[in-house]
């Protein structure tokens, strides 16, 4: 299929827009995608049409909804290569996935063991390990960045011992677009018996992993970042960790008997699904990964990284401009300064023209650190942006930095 | 001038503007003239939460009168704090206390009131509130 983004533009909704008097520009792509009609539509047909509770009614809706659930976990083992779809667990996203790994491995560590976790994550992915260290003595090593804002491999290698037990790493970058190495990263942790937990929030609408390729023992997305719904995501575990795993939350669905004595947990996956799940959301998961597939990742790919080229370019014109994270392998995301300005000055003016970037630390702190600034703007790249967005959006940031300077 | 006067004057100034651009550029403007707080009080006790940029403010009485200093690292945010002394710097608590603040949606500047804007203007106006209480004694 050719790739014609006007056409695709037609598929959103929400980019006819306008903020402040001019047409959106939507440029924070890292924190959330927008969606499609086929996602919004799926979703409103679930609620109009066969609304019901899973797993556990005999009547006909009830069966409609579980067959739809159990069929978008399917869609997600297919997308990404997954063995059994057991192995699928449905979470809330990266967040819940990342929380509920550390809690089955607080069991397993103990205070000689070491988890590696690296410089370039999303902060709030550190504090579910420090939670886990504190309950379970273990230690967190942490993989430093280089200055063009990739992980350092040799540091990598440096720290990996026997007492690694556990290595975290996000595939793509939050802050950066850093596409880290992950295959090598597994098949290293793996001669020390570590198991690997990578986060591809930022990694799954640019790139499609196969997981048994990369033979990964934990792999978590949200699926927000892939034009899905919010509060929907998945948790890829490897069965053998799965089963040893206790689970995460007691509730409906983990459980096959219950008596006062004592409790038997259900098979996987629903071990770790307690509760009623967010039906809705896994069906638009379903949908969001049906509608990236028909357009293809490999066009997605090839495009955006004609807009990440083109982007850049533009940007290095502007004098005083200095972008953060010049990996040679990245995603459409360019974090930069202007001079002495603060990201702040330059997001709130960019607004005004209807140009929506993140400012500020991007959930990384460690990573400002790092470069020793308080923030940067970070603009993003989907498929859905054109050339024609990107040149109003550099016009726009010189005309912000005139009425800053 | 009191609170009023000085309100009534800031909401004629920007009137006069025909855009958003020429009042942010004014905003910046006044940024950059801010009565600013001494280096050595530019302390965490001093920052104002909830701002994606630092802002500090710093208050003294003198006499019967309350005087802000600020900075913030973005000059928006500053322009804003400016705009906020000028308003109630050199005022009595009482009639800080009393004051209303409606002269910031005659001006345009409502969207940055809003508590989800991380701008800290609300945080502003809070402390601000806050010292005056803190200052009065009737
Ligand atoms: C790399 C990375 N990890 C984790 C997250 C958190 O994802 P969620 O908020 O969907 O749980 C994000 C999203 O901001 C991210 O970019």
């Amino acid at each position: 299929m050719a790739f014609d983004v006007n056409k695709i533009r037609e598929d959103f909704p929400i980019l006819k827009r306008k903020v402040n008097g001019c047409p959106l520009v939507y440029l924070d792509n890292a924190a959330t995608s927008q969606k499609p009609r086929k996602v919004i539509d799926s979703i409103v047909d679930y609620y109009e049409n066969y609304n019901s509770n899973i797993h556990r009614g005999v009547h006909s809706i009830s069966q409609e909804a579980t067959d739809a659930y159990e069929e978008a976990r399917k869609k997600i083992q297919k997308h990404f290569n997954v063995k059994d779809s057991k192995e699928i667990i449905l979470t809330s996203g990266t967040t819940h996935s990342i929380n509920l790994v550390a809690n089955g491995f607080t069991s397993l560590l103990n205070k000689e063991d070491e988890i590696l976790i690296s410089e370039l994550e999303h902060h709030s992915n550190i504090v579910p390990w420090q939670m886990m260290c504190e309950k379970n003595g273990a230690k967190i090593k942490v993989i430093p960045l280089t200055s063009n804002g990739e992980l350092n491999y040799d540091s990598f290698l440096g720290l990996l011992s026997n007492k690694t037990k556990l290595v975290f790493v996000n595939h793509v970058s939050n802050a950066l677009g850093t596409i880290n190495p992950i295959k090598s990263i597994i098949s290293k942790a793996h001669e020390y018996g570590a198991a690997v937990l990578i986060d591809g929030a930022q990694a799954s609408s640019h790139i499609k992993a196969d997981l048994q390729d990369l033979n990964v023992d934990f792999y978590t997305t949200s699926a927000h970042k892939l034009c899905g719904p919010t509060g929907i995501g998945m948790l890829f575990g490897k069965k053998e960790w799965l089963t040893k795993m206790p689970p995460y939350q007691g509730g409906g669905e983990m459980i096959s008997e219950v008596t006062f004595e004592k409790t038997t947990y259900a098979d996987l996956p629903h071990k770790f699904e307690a509760g009623t799940p967010n039906i809705a959301g896994a069906i638009g998961f379903g949908a969001s990964l049906d509608y990236l597939n028909s357009i293809g990742f490999e066009n997605i790919e090839a495009y955006e990284s004609e807009l990440l080229n083109y982007a850049t370019n533009k940007l290095k014109n502007i004098p005083e401009l200095k972008i953060y994270g010049e990996a040679k392998d990245k995603t459409s995301v360019i974090s930069f300064n202007v001079g002495e300005l603060h990201s702040y000055d330059i997001g709130t003016i960019l607004d005004k023209f209807g140009i929506a970037v993140r400012t500020g630390q991007h959930c990384a702190q460690p990573v400002m650190d790092y470069f020793g600034i308080p923030g940067t703007v970070r603009a993003s790249f989907s498929f859905y942006n054109t050339k024609e967005e990107i040149d109003y959006f550099c016009k726009s940031l010189e005309r912000a930095i005139t009425m800053l300077s | 001038m009191g609170i009023i006067e000085v309100q009534n004057e800031i909401v004629e100034e920007f009137s006069l503007f025909e855009d958003w651009m020429q009042r942010y550029e004014y905003m910046i403007e006044l940024g950059k003239s801010i009565d600013l707080i001494d280096s050595s009080k530019k302390i965490d006790t001093n920052l104002i939460k909830g701002c994606q940029s630092k802002l500090w403010l710093h208050a003294e009485l003198r006499e019967d009168r309350l005087i802000f200093k600020a900075d913030s690292e973005a000059i928006i945010t500053k322009g804003i704090a400016a705009i906020l002394l000028r308003v109630f710097s050199n005022q009595t608590p009482k009639n800080i206390l009393e004051a209303n603040l409606e002269f910031i949606d005659k001006i345009g500047l409502k969207e940055h009131l809003s508590p989800t804007r991380a701008n800290g203007l609300l945080s502003m106006i809070k402390q601000i509130k806050y010292y005056a209480l803190a200052f009065n004694k009737n």
